[in-house]
Formats: C-alpha cells, sequence, structure tokens
C-alpha cells in the first residue's frame, strides 16, 4: 500500500483536522492508503520513504526551516495544505511589522522565544508538488487531491473565482445587489462561495485566484464608502503575504510595511 | 537551548530523578508562536471573531464567540436572548464534534491497547463509526448554523450574518435524536474501561451560569470558593512565562495551581445537567465531584450526552427573531468575555479606541491554564512507576497528557522523554 504522511508547522491544526473530517471517507481512505505519519491521529509511525507527504503549516522558526527540508527528502510527492503553508497564513502578518513588538505583545521575555522574523510558506524553502488553499481547505478537494496523487494524475481543481461558485449555486451577487463589499472577484474558488450564500462577503480565505484585478476591486470597495486603512486589512488577513493581495494592501494608507 | 535542533514533535518532557525521587518535571510545548495578542493590535473591532478562530481548527466557535462576548461587553451591547440561544446551539455543536474526537480518535485507543483509531478500528469498527457518526452529527449543527465545521463565517459581532430556516433545523433535530443514542452508548462504553485509581487534589475552575451548565456564559466559580465577575479574571489569575515553553503558565493569585476543563466543570456544576446526562452519570458511576483524570473520558461522554439533548431543547423552544443580529457601534472601552471551551475555560479582553481599532487583546486558553496540573499529576505518576522500563513509562505519560486533551494533544502522540537520574 501506498504510504501518506501529514505533518505541522505553525497552524492551527485546521486543515489536518480537515482530513479526520471525512468521517464517511475517512476508514475506506484507510483500507487503500497507509496512515505512515499522522501524529494527530496516531502515534504509531511507519518509516519513509512516504509517496504522499501532506504539509500544514507555515515556516516560523529556525527549526522549523530546518525539518521541512528533512520532511520534503523523505517524501516521494509533498503537496501544502492550506493559507498557513501556502501563503504563510494570519500570523504572516508578522511580515509586515517589528516582530519584537508581536513577541512583547504576548510574552513578558520575548528573549526566550526562538522565531523568525517572517512566517513563510512551505515552497519558499522546499520545491512543492501541488498547492491546496484555503483557511481551511475544503473536504472533497483534499480528497481529490490525494487520490489523484496516489493515481500519480494531477487533480483537477478549478483555478476560477468564487463569482463563478456564487453562479453555478444560484447567489445574487451581494456586491451587486447589497453594495456589500466582497473579495469574490479576486478569491480563488474551492469552498462552494459560502459566505455571500450567508448574505455576507467573502473574506478571501482562499487566497488570491490566478488572473485577478485587485486594483479594480479595490477601486470598487472605495465607491461603496470603504475607508483606505479598511481596503488595506481586506486585502491583508488570511493571505496577507500573497504577492498580490501584499501589493495590493501596501498602495492603501494603514497599509505601509 | 539545545532542545530546538529537534527534528519532530512540539512537545518534550524532562524528569529529573534523584536517586529514587523525582525532583522536577517540565513539560516543554514548542507550538510556533504566532502571535495572536499582537497581530490584533490595529485591527477593527469586527475582526476578532474571524481572526482568533484560527488560533484553534478543534474548537473554532468557542474562540468567535468569546470574541463576540468581549467586543459587545466594550460596546456596551447585550444580544437578545434568541441569538444567545442560537449561539449556544452552534457551541453545542463544537463540544459533540471536539469531545468526540477525543474521545473515540485520541483517548480511547490508549485505553483499549491501541496506537490509535485507525488501528483500533481494524478490530472495532462499529465502535470508531459510532465516534465518527456523533463527531459527524457535531460538525452538522456548526455547517448549519456556521456556514462550515472548520471556522465557520455566520458568527459576527452582534449575532450572525443570517438565520438559519426552519426546515433546517427541523433536519438538525432528526440528526441529533440519533447522536443522543449514540451519546448515552459512548457513556456505557467508555464506563467500561479499565480506569486507573488514582485522585489529584489541585484547585478546579469553571463558569457556573445562572441557569443550566455552564457553555458560553456565567460567573466564574472555584472549588476553593472564589465567586467573581469574568472582568475581574485578570485580578484571579496570573500567567507566568517559563524559559521551557512557548505556552505561558496561570496559576491563581495565590500561587495555587488550578484546572479548567470537563471535571472542572462537571464537579463544580453537575447539579445543572439535564436529566438524561445526569442519569448516564449515575450510571456510570460518576459521583457529585470526579477527581480522577483517567475519569475524565467518562465526563466527555456524560457532556456530549448532555450537549445534544440541550441542542434538542434549544431546537425546540425555537420561535424565530427579529433580526440576524443587533447593530454594535463601535466606542472606546475595555470589554471582557469567557466561555467553557471544550478544553475548559477561555478568557478574551479587548481594549478598542473611539474608531473601534483593537489597542490591546488578551487571550487565556485553557491549555496554558492547564500546565502547571498536568505537570504536577506527572510528577506524582512517575514517581510511583520509576521503575518502569522507558518506552512503556513514555506510553502511559502520553496518556497522562491525554487526560487533559490540551491543544498539543497531536503532538502528544510524539512524547520525547528524557530520563535525567543523578
Ligand atoms: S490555513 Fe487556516 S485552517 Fe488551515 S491550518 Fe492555517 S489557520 Fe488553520
Ligand atoms: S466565500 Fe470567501 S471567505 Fe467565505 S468561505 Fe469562501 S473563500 Fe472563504
Amino acid at each position: 500500500m501506498r504510504k501518506l504522511a501529514v505533518w505541522k508547522f505553525a497552524s492551527c491544526d485546521g486543515c489536518q483536522l480537515t482530513l479526520l473530517n471525512c468521517e464517511d471517507d475517512l476508514l475506506p481512505l484507510t483500507d487503500q492508503v497507509e496512515i505512515a505519519y499522522f501524529p494527530q491521529a496516531t502515534r504509531a509511525v511507519a518509516a519513509g520513504p512516504y509517496d504522499l507527504s501532506l504539509v500544514d503549516g507555515s515556516i516560523t522558526t529556525p527549526a522549523d526551516a530546518e525539518r521541512i527540508r528533512q520532511v520534503r527528502a523523505v517524501s516521494r510527492r509533498l503537496v501544502s495544505i492550506g493559507a498557513c503553508a501556502t501563503a504563510g497564513g494570519i500570523q504572516a502578518l508578522r511580515n509586515f511589522s517589528d516582530i519584537g513588538d508581536f513577541s512583547s505583545a504576548v510574552y513578558a521575555r520575548p528573549e526566550y522565544i526562538d522565531t523568525l522574523a517572517t512566517s513563510t510558506p512551505v515552497a519558499a524553502h522546499v520545491p512543492v508538488d501541488f498547492e491546496l488553499n484555503g483557511c481551511p481547505i475544503d473536504k472533497d478537494q483534499l480528497l481529490t487531491v490525494i487520490t489523484a496523487f496516489l493515481r500519480d494524475s494531477k487533480p483537477d481543481i478549478p483555478s476560477h473565482s468564487v463569482c463563478v461558485e456564487c453562479k453555478q449555486r444560484g447567489t445574487v451577487c451581494v456586491m451587486v445587489a447589497d453594495g456589500i463589499p466582497c473579495m469574490g472577484p479576486v478569491t480563488h474558488a474551492g469552498c462552494g462561495a459560502i459566505c455571500p450564500s450567508y448574505g455576507r462577503g467573502c473574506y478571501s480565505c482562499f487566497g488570491p485566484q490566478d488572473t485577478l484585478n485587485t486594483r479594480s476591486l479595490a477601486g470598487r470597495f472605495a465607491f461603496l464608502g470603504m475607508p483606505e486603512p479598511a481596503v488595506a486589512r481586506t486585502f491583508r488577513t488570511f493571505y496577507a503575504a500573497a504577492p498580490p493581495f501584499a501589493t495590493e494592501s501596501s498602495m492603501h494608507s494603514g497599509g505601509g510595511r | 537551548m539545545a532542545m530546538l535542533a529537534r527534528v519532530e514533535g512540539e512537545a518534550s518532557m524532562r524528569v529529573r530523578v534523584d536517586g529514587d525521587e523525582v525532583t522536577d518535571v517540565e513539560l516543554r510545548v514548542f507550538e510556533p508562536p504566532r502571535f495572536f495578542e499582537g497581530l490584533l493590535r490595529g485591527r477593527a473591532w469586527t475582526e476578532p471573531p474571524d481572526i482568533t478562530s484560527r488560533i484553534c481548527g478543534i474548537c473554532p466557535a468557542a474562540y468567535q464567540i468569546t470574541a463576540c462576548q468581549a467586543i459587545e461587553d466594550a460596546c456596551g451591547v447585550v444580544i437578545p436572548p434568541e441569538l444567545a440561544a442560537l449561539r449556544r446551539l452552534l457551541y453545542c455543536g463544537e463540544w459533540i464534534e471536539s469531545h468526540a474526537l477525543h474521545i473515540y480518535l485520541l483517548h480511547a485507543p490508549d485505553f483499549l491497547g491501541y496506537q490509535g483509531a485507525i488501528e483500533m478500528a481494524r478490530d472495532h469498527r462499529p465502535l470508531v463509526e459510532r465516534g465518527l457518526r456523533l463527531k459527524k452529527a457535531g460538525n452538522e449543527i456548526l455547517s448549519v448554523l456556521g456556514g462550515r465545521s472548520v471556522h465557520p463565517v455566520n458568527v459576527r459581532v452582534g449575532g450572525f450574518h443570517r438565520l438559519p430556516t426552519r426546515s433546517q433545523l427541523t433536519a438538525l433535530r432528526e440528526t441529533l435524536t440519533a447522536a443522543l443514542d449514540d451519546a448515552l452508548a459512548t457513556v456505557t462504553t467508555v464506563a467500561a474501561f479499565d480506569i486507573p485509581d488514582t485522585e489529584h487534589d489541585c484547585e478546579y475552575l469553571a463558569l457556573r451560569p445562572a441557569q443550566g451548565y455552564p457553555i458560553e456564559a456565567g460567573r466564574v466559580v472555584s472549588s476553593g470558593g472564589l465567586d467573581f465577575g469574568v472582568f475581574d479574571f485578570e485580578d484571579a489569575v496570573t500567567e507566568l512565562q517559563v524559559p521551557y515553553s512557548t505556552a505561558l503558565h496561570a496559576r491563581l493569585k495565590g500561587g495555587q495551581r488550578y484546572l479548567v476543563g470537563p471535571l472542572a466543570r462537571y464537579s463544580l456544576n453537575c447539579a445543572a445537567l439535564s436529566p438524561l446526562a445526569a442519569q448516564a452519570a449515575a450510571a456510570a458511576g460518576l459521583g457529585p465531584v470526579c477527581r480522577n483524570p483517567f475519569a475524565s473520558i467518562i465526563v466527555r461522554a456524560v457532556e456530549v450526552t448532555y450537549a445534544c439533548e440541550e441542542a434538542l431543547r434549544i431546537i425546540g423552544e425555537w420561535q424565530g427573531a427579529a433580526a440576524a443580529a443587533v447593530p454594535v457601534p463601535a466606542r472606546a472601552g475595555t470589554g471582557y468575555g469567557a466561555t467553557e471551551a471544550p478544553r475548559g475555560l477561555l478568557y478574551h479582553r479587548y481594549q478598542l479606541d473611539s474608531g473601534g481599532t483593537v489597542t490591546e487583546a488578551r487571550i487565556v486558553p485553557p491549555t496554558s491554564q492547564n500546565q502547571l496540573s498536568i505537570e504536577h499529576d506527572l510528577r506524582t505518576f512517575v514517581q510511583a512507576r520509576i521503575g518502569l522500563p522507558e518506552p512503556e513509562l513514555t506510553r502511559q505519560c502520553e496518556q497522562v497528557i491525554r487526560n487533559y486533551d490540551p491543544c498539543i494533544s497531536c503532538s502528544a502522540h510524539f512524547l520525547d522523554l528524557t530520563l535525567e537520574r543523578r
């Protein structure tokens, strides 16, 4: 049987939990693939190399920068899962600030804390075979990715925007109908357009999609009355360090380095 | 620090032994810090629910609801009872999901002698399937009310973005009726486990509401007689940093260690359990106070039963609401919130300026509060088993740690035990 490993770096565990949340598919999956390393689920460890490694979390410490290299070395295929692993996650807000300020807001003795000044995606450290977006990732997409890699094929994950998903499920556009600012036009599909179906604008927890125009969306937000610092913050949240969003946010006041 | 050169695992335990006596136990947590209290500064008052949700993927609703409460408190807003009831319903879903995960996937394998749930499923498939079904029922509440189970999108300061429909709630009722049977069966199953006979003596701390079992509200009470409002939390508790861990260590102002979580909640509030949950607790042999950390698995099962019954009660009494949310205009001030996350009391404090910008944030999660008690338990435990071979001692220590379902439970599967003998 092929071997699957799941590794955790700086994260909330939500993306790897998504695997355990595949309640109906979990046990059938374990009939097809050996869960060789997954500390959230088992203390058993089968020796590497592993056919497929899923990595959740971003790189934030010197030790983790070393550990991700070792993970890559024992993995035939490596897929980073979630905003943390693919873009640095919410903790990448430190990249736009002074890490000393952040650390002293939490710890009386920041000098005891061994941390890097930035939170970076896995791909900034080692080559990755595929990146799956989401904060958290979607469980059906996760299953698609696992099944595809176990068959040695590329997973079929659409790269259009959340807007397309709203059309598919027949949700009326919240920005057009209600003037609610929505990140859908620049956000990678995958969630099924959940927020607009709850009457809320998308806040881009799936990150930037491939062909996007952040400039025109930011203009739209301004037209809808959103103040500059709010525009900056909207682009600087769960995918703050993803290049298209980082660039856009730094163009608005309150969004300086 | 030499330990930082480790290659695996986020927790390690160092035990110092002098002759036959355990002189020191350190539980070192290496969860890389993500600095939430730092990154919340400068954000708008509407943002902490979604941002703090990302602290924990297993109990996101706990963070969202606690953040909402603290911000509403700062802005002087109290949400209407029908919206508070929906929050409690959402929270019930999280208790069911999180407790089922812990009971079946993390803790039961320890009692039945398996490395993990997947190995256990080879011999006990129906048992694991029951656990997954229960977990799914909890997640269904989160999905209906929240839009999805991990990091729900429907919670906002002031209430919700959209109210659930009648037919959604009716469908949930069917799921929960079946889940209640699974929950009762869970209590019976875990009560039959071989529970080591041991007791600990730390102070218990939990919320106590005017009515019902504590979930999303209440004053803070303790077995030592403390009784105060949430706004006094930081006067009663201090958090200390220790050089060997990224988790802060909390103790009471008098210096005592204390414990939050199911054992504390149950022991301070079991009179408020629903009829079926109370019956199940009695049948499982739980008295009015439970001081055996290994029996926490039974208490969790009782709490799952309660959460199913409570969710059914809320759905049964639901009459609709005038609006999905009430307005929460920003104002300068400080607000406090505390709720009972599955792992225990969770505290948030926010300071806002007049434009609603967060100027300071404080978050005290359950795990940091339990750290000292876990260390203390481990010391007593290791002292009594000092002759065991190290692999067996490691396995048993992991189980002791899992009794507390710490947020590091996953990494505790890789407890790296060092015995220093002198
Ligand atoms: S991407 Fe989001 S859900 Fe996934 S681990 Fe990171 S914080 Fe959690
Ligand atoms: S609509 Fe946007 S913010 Fe909402 S779940 Fe989907 S990607 Fe995330």
